[in-house]
């Protein structure tokens, strides 16, 4: 499949200095490079290797992925909100492309 | 070269059904703009190779201290199948600008390659807690050592058995 | 079952005793169980149960996000979208739970997959989707999750009885290397332990299906592929009439079962 997937669940509001939870969920095989095709040669690895997640522009949680990953990513962090937050999520593929979603959240 | 695709996130308890954008920047541009970098992929994929090389990169030479009850490494004793097993980490930490976990590292001892993740914290993290799924090749120890903000390294271990299942199909 | 607990034990594959009977039996699974039927999700880990309780861990989400951007897309020399004659999705709640059904200009019983490819190249004149495409199924697991939580409701009357037959007598008859029958295992020996897993009865009500050894969404006809290779037979294709009829059996076999696509199973 051409393109890759993302789901992200971001509470709508959260109350000031509040720690809430982020899911997020891609598309993706992640070709670990450890497998070989049917004649023998191996696959080449191809994985997501780093995720980011910035909020209002700064760096909050980021995570440095390895083929001991599933397919599929899924990642659960904390972010803690002191003001009305712009979330940017940023997915980095071994072949340079980079998958990208954001959020917003909202102060009760 | 860009591709726009909308998706959406399910409606679940408490958070209502919202749209958003992901922008994809893929496809031959970027594959061009890669092959020209001075990197050899396969060396840049080999990672450590035994646990120990593999924590030596994490933390050089400082020794670990114990972090049981500091740190808990949440995963299955049994896992039904070694390709996608649940591995939840928290540290109890105030993660306030002074004393904050910088990075948890997770190794697994018996993969090919000991790496699976590492979660990078940050004041703004709130609470140094992360969850994703792993592949296990067999039963083995999961390794936590987690980075605090001035210096520490604590380490905590948990064992994982990877079922053989029989319906292979 | 006398004999295959003999060929199960002698190959050292069976336990009587095994540590999935005792923790299942005791449990209220709620809508999983209808009098003897027990859906795969009471057969499964606490962990693969929790990936399927919260919609949004299920990766199986993923391919149906895709999907539904495709029902809204047109395709084909006709220049048609599956929303300009179905409208919503949503429309086709309960219609998945009845599949496999009679067609009658076939002749034979038709499964949500081949429904969907005679969309494509009659109505759209698109060209068909390969059976394990994601495209197809992203789709046929959108269609069938509008049916989810309805009990399958698969109907063996009339013309559809003969093909019944056909399944039925597929799920009874040894094969392979093995000599086993799929009801050796799905109806004699469920809830006992196969190795380290525990024999399911079987039940489809859940595909297309995320499962963690495959690591993606996958068919019922590939999970079929999957049983026969393991008993040492040759597999049919997906899409056979094999392989149609004997579904039309075992869903028939799940009738009252909820509807759980996209469901995540070991």
């Amino acid at each position: 499949m051409a393109k890759s997937q993302a789901r992200v669940r971001v509470p709508k509001s959260a109350g000031k200095g509040e720690v809430v939870e982020i899911k997020t969920l891609i598309s993706h095989e992640m070709e670990s490079g450890q497998r070989k095709d049917k004649d023998g040669n191996p696959i080449p690895r191809k994985i997501i290797n780093r995720f980011v997640c910035t909020m209002n522009g700064e760096e909050v949680f980021s995570a440095d992925l390895e083929p001991a990953i599933s397919a599929n990513p899924y990642l659960s962090f904390y972010v803690k909100v002191e003001a009305p937050a712009e979330l940017a999520f940023a997915w980095h593929d071994d072949d340079g492309s980079v998958y990208e979603a954001g959020e917003t959240i909202a102060v009760a | 070269m860009r591709e726009t695709s909308t998706m959406q996130q399910s409606a679940l308890s408490g958070i209502t059904r919202r749209r958003f954008v992901v922008t994809v920047a893929a496809g031959s541009a970027a594959a061009a703009a890669l092959a020209m970098l001075p990197i050899d992929p396969v060396a840049a994929q080999e990672g450590p190779k035994t646990l120990d090389e593999a924590i030596k990169a994490a933390i050089g030479d400082r020794q670990p201290a114990d972090g049981a009850g500091v740190i808990s490494l949440d995963v299955p004793q049994i896992a039904e199948n070694g390709n996608t097993v649940p591995l939840s980490v928290a540290v109890d930490s105030p993660m306030t600008a002074e004393d904050y976990v910088r990075t948890v590292h997770l190794f697994a001892d018996g993969n090919p390659r000991p790496g699976v993740i590492a979660f990078n914290f940050t004041p703004r993290s709130g609470r140094a807690e992360a969850a994703t799924r792993m592949r296990l090749a067999r039963t083995q120890n999961v390794v936590a050592l987690a980075e605090l903000s001035d210096g520490r390294v604590l380490m905590t271990q948990a064992e994982v058995k990877v079922t053989i299942g029989g319906c292979g199909g | 079952m006398r004999r295959i607990g003999i060929v199960l034990a002698a190959a050292g594959l069976i336990s009587v005793a095994g540590a999935g009977v005792a923790y299942t039996d005791s449990i209220d699974w709620g809508t999983y169980q209808v009098g003897d039927k027990r859906s795969g999700y009471t057969y499964a880990q606490p962990e693969t149960r929790a990936m399927q309780d919260d919609d949004f861990e299920n990766p199986g989400f993923l391919l149906m996000d895709q999907a539904a951007t495709l029902w809204e897309t047109p395709d084909g020399a006709a220049g048609k979208a599956c929303v300009g004659c179905h409208g919503d999705v949503e429309s086709l709640a309960g219609v998945g739970a009845t599949y496999p059904v009679y067609f009658e200009p076939w002749g034979k019983m038709m499964t949500v997959e081949q429904r969907i490819n005679q969309c494509r190249t009659e109505g759209m004149k698109a060209d068909p989707w390969k059976w394990e495409s994601d495209e197809m199924l992203g789709m046929t697991a959108l269609v069938k999750h509008q049916s989810r939580g309805m009990p399958v409701n698969v109907s063996i009357d009339g013309p559809a009885k003969p093909f019944y037959e056909k399944g039925e007598a597929f799920y009874y008859e040894r094969r392979g290397q093995l000599d086993l029958a799929c009801a050796n295992c799905h109806m004699d020996n469920a809830g006992l332990q196969l190795r380290a897993n525990t024999l399911s009865q079987g039940m489809p009500n859940g595909f297309p299906t995320y499962r963690l050894k495959w690591q993606k969404v996958g068919s019922l006809h590939r999970r079929l592929r999957g049983c026969n290779d393991q008993v040492r037979a040759e597999p049919y294709e997906r899409g056979s009439d094999e392989y149609v009829n004997l579904e039309l059996f075992i869903m028939h076999r799940a009738n009252g079962l909820p509807v759980e696509t996209p469901a995540v199973r070991n």
